[in-house]
């Protein structure tokens, strides 16, 4: 036991860290399918396909509310007023600086189409409230005006655009 | 029965956390220094196993649970969907449900090996008890689990199993409409049933404490079942027993994995396929295969009571077993006689098996009464007189000298 | 009481199965003939043309009477199955239509999308009973659902041989089992004589006939492929990812082996120092 010839001792520590290094490459791969299970399953990212929404019956200065990938989107049909309002500010001043157009598609004005969830802590803020006649957060009283831009409160974003495009004039594509 | 080593921390924080809660001593003196006889053969591994496949079944059945529903309009579903659409579903589900097979083929051999060796008699009467009562629990669990995907043959096992208590007299019918929760199974008992089955490998889990804990006082049992006089015959716990119990779990697996990947449904029933139907019952109704030899001990006897009595006290006889077994040798090595009777109850238990799985008429019927009454003849019989009557050879002096006698 | 007769008369008056229980004992069906099939050992794949085949048998025949219900048109796409393009599931979806609710809550009759599952041809299985005597079964996981008596030794040997074709064995014959009825075997109405079906009477009239689904491929449009082609459409509708299965299986295996050898040269290095 005492005089252990080094190059058996080399080729024990070899065999030592050889089966040592397969067994933990196997114990990772273990925990692969054991991590990945929890994300969203094939039927839950198929059900979260694009959807198509008409905008015709959307009248003047109404605010509709859709589901796409279980989150609320509002479709925001602005008035002049409410445009007006949204572009007469000045970006630089703005907590998270964006411009009308930013948010809006060319051409499209009257609509804005936002992920209708504060982007404080997730609570879904109430319709033509608070202090700039976009959106209030009862939550913690985060403000968004007409461009859905956070002016006052806690939220450190815009609301989120999703991504969506026009098909037609009175039909988008959510997705 | 002293260690091998002592835990003495060299890191100053290990040193203070010592003092104040000494688990790695305990971990140290339990599965490190913990002298273990040198003689184990690879039937010792089955606890390592064991205790493996709790850990796959606890972990992989925490995952399938987070994707099953307990509902009867829902149960199938889920279980399909975990199959069709959760990522690595249908490999968690077929870890799960031939993980259960491969947990009792692995406690069978473990309680086979236990009655071989005479794992059971004293001081080990209390370790060998605990073990009947892990068994108990893991039937029940394994029971509680195949109802779940609510398939024909959940449903009607359900049914035929919980039916048993019906046939205690007088509350016999409101125990089982207790235990249903309605006046059939249905959704109440689909719901009972999961929350079961899920708590009760943690019920296991604390019971295979206790069997460890009982198991390192007395100290492991050996296949010249003499107990280790000198440090000569043992060895410390790692690296020796840890490799040797890492090289059979790998190979377990092996048969495991075959089984998961390449005939997952072997073991299953094909009934169970079809969604639960409470109009129809299945042609053939049968349990798990675990439970074959004890179902044809059922039918073998022709009086619901007393049929339902011989199922439980099949079982039940084996705590009993340390006081049945009169003689003083432990090892079947040097018990000649009673390892003859050792092999024709393993073949007796077998015989029950596939009886189980016959239809129960004709020749099968007689052939199961004749098999159910040796099953009883060996513990209340065989095994009491062979300690009278039965000349035993000579015991080695010491396993080393066993040991090397065999060299 | 009463609603336990009402299930006993229900489920008497529903299925013939019932029937063939009674008269399984006399008439033990012969095993069904085993089928090469190319899902069948460690590397078995699914073809590809095969399922695509067998799906057009299941749309155009079978689905009349036979639900799908947890197959979904994306399936369709998979890894490991017909292999459609997305496009073209996206196509065949908005074939169907689907039940669901306009914005104001009123049921309607929408076209299909890739995500929906695939509609069932009655509204329950009761209505499905009624109108075919015995409810049809669901494809879903039927291919898993049928199979027949190994006996021994042969359930044992299936261990070894990885043979777990029973399902669709099982089916083939019985697409491929109508006859005549022997001498003196009377078929009661609404039933029909299955040379391989327990009891020889089942509900189902003789689904298939040669020439019955015209084929782009060229393959012969006869019963005998006809029955292979569903078959093996039903085989993956009941495991989808039996393809990744047995990819997955034979790497593992691969690692098990390397890791048990090096365990045991490991153990024998450590254990050297006592023996």
């Amino acid at each position: 036991m005492t005089t252990v010839p080094s190059a058996e001792h080399s080729r024990r520590d070899f065999l030592y860290i050889a089966t040592g290094s397969v067994a933990a490459v196997g114990a990772a791969a273990t925990l692969v399918p054991l991590i990945t299970q929890m994300n969203p399953d094939a039927s839950t990212i198929a059900a979260g396909a694009p959807i198509e929404v008409d905008l015709a019956p959307v009248a003047d200065g109404q605010i509709i509310k859709v589901f796409w990938r279980s989150k609320p989107i509002f479709i925001f049909h602005r008035t002049q007023k409410e445009i007006d309002e949204a572009k007469s500010v000045d970006v630089a001043t703005l907590p998270d600086p964006e411009s009308d157009a930013q948010r809006t598609k060319p051409g499209h004005e009257p609509w804005l189409v936002v992920i209708g969830i504060c982007t404080h802590l997730g609570c879904i803020p109430i319709a033509h409230e608070g202090e700039y006649h976009g959106w209030f957060c009862p939550c913690h009283g985060s403000q968004y005006d007409t461009a859905g831009r956070i002016r006052k409160g806690p939220a450190p974003k815009n609301l989120v655009l999703p991504p969506y495009q026009f098909v037609s004039d009175t039909r988008i594509r959510i997705g | 029965m002293s260690g091998h080593s002592t835990y003495q921390p060299q890191n100053a924080f290990l040193q203070w956390f010592e003092k104040r809660l000494p688990i790695g001593g305990l971990i140290h003196s339990s599965f490190v220094a913990y002298p273990t006889p040198r003689n184990l053969n690879y039937w010792w591994t089955f606890g390592g196993i064991l205790s493996f496949m709790l850990g796959v079944q606890i972990i992989t059945g925490i995952v399938l649970a987070m994707h099953y529903t307990p509902h009867v309009d829902l149960a199938f579903k889920s279980v399909e969907s975990i199959m069709r659409d959760v990522n690595y579903g249908w490999l968690l589900r077929y870890l799960h449900a031939n993980g259960a097979s491969m947990f009792f083929i692995a406690v069978y051999i473990h309680i086979f090996r236990g009655m071989y060796y005479g794992s059971y008699k004293e001081p080990r009467e209390v370790l060998w008890i605990l073990g009947v009562i892990i068994y108990l629990l893991m039937m029940a669990t394994g029971f509680l689990g195949y109802t779940l995907p609510w398939g024909q043959m959940s449903f009607w096992g359900a049914t035929v199993i919980t039916n048993f208590f019906s046939a205690i007299p007088g509350v016999g019918e409101a125990i089982v409409t207790w235990l249903w929760g309605g006046y059939a199974v249905g959704n109440p008992t689909l719901n009972r049933f999961y929350s079961l089955h899920y708590l009760l490998p943690f019920v296991i889990a604390g019971v295979v404490v206790l069997h460890v804990w009982a198991l390192h006082v007395a100290g492991q049992n050996n296949p010249a079942g003499i107990e280790p006089k000198t440090e000569r015959d043992t060895v410390p716990f790692t690296p020796y027993a840890t490799v040797k119990d890492g090289f059979f779990i790998a190979f377990f697996c092996i048969i495991f994995a075959w089984f998961v990947f390449y005939t997952p449904n072997f073991l299953g029933h094909a009934d169970n396929y079809i969604p639960a139907n409470p109009a129809v019952t299945p042609q053939h109704i049968v349990p798990e295969w675990y439970y074959l030899p004890f179902y044809a001990i059922l039918r073998a006897i022709p009086n619901k009571l007393l049929g339902v009595c011989a199922l439980f006290g099949s079982i039940l006889i084996l705590a009993f077993l340390p006081w049945l077994d009169t003689s003083k040798v432990r090892s079947a090595r040097y018990r000649p006689l009673f390892r003859q009777f050792f092999w024709l109850f393993f073949a007796v238990c077998i015989g029950l098996g596939y009886l189980g799985a016959m239809p129960a008429e004709g020749i099968y019927v007689t052939i199961a009464r004749v098999l159910t009454f040796y099953y009883f003849a060996h513990f209340i019989i065989v095994l009491p007189l062979l300690g009278i009557f039965e000349k035993t050879k000579p015991l080695p002096n010491s396993i080393s000298e066993s040991v090397l006698s065999k060299a | 009481m009463t609603m336990h007769r009402a299930f006993i008369a229900l489920a008497l008056a529903t299925s013939l199965g019932a029937v063939g229980a009674a008269q399984a004992q006399e008439h033990a069906p012969p095993q069904p003939p085993a089928q090469k099939w190319t899902f069948s050992g460690p590397f078995g794949n699914f073809d590809q043309a095969q399922l695509q085949r067998g799906f057009k048998i299941y749309k155009e025949v079978c689905s009349s009477c036979h639900s799908m219900s947890l197959v979904s048109f994306r399936n369709l796409a998979e890894a490991g199955g017909p292999g459609y393009s997305e496009a073209q599931v996206e196509a065949l979806a908005s074939e169907y239509k689907i039940a669901d609710l306009d914005d104001k809550g009123q049921p309607i009759e929408r076209a299909g999308r890739p995500a929906d599952n695939f509609p069932s041809p009655f509204p329950n299985a009761a209505a499905a009973a009624a109108a075919n005597g015995v409810a049809p079964p669901d494809f879903s996981t039927l291919a898993k659902a049928r199979t027949y008596e190994r006996g021994f030794p042969w359930f044992v040997f299936d261990i070894f041989t990885q043979y777990q074709e029973q399902g669709p064995d099982y089916i083939h014959a019985i697409l491929t089992g109508y006859e005549e009825p022997p001498k003196g075997f009377t078929v009661p109405s609404g039933g029909h004589y299955n040379k391989y079906f327990p009891g020889h009477v089942i509900a189902m009239p003789p689904p298939l006939t040669d020439g019955q689904v015209t084929y782009d491929d060229g393959s012969p449009q006869t019963l005998e492929q006809y029955s292979h082609d569903v078959a093996a459409f039903m085989m993956w509708a009941s495991e989808p990812h039996m393809v990744a299965r047995k990819r997955i299986g034979f790497q593992v295996m691969i690692f098990l082996l390397v890791l048990t050898g090096l365990l045991y040269f490991t153990k024998k290095k450590v254990w050297s120092a006592v023996h």
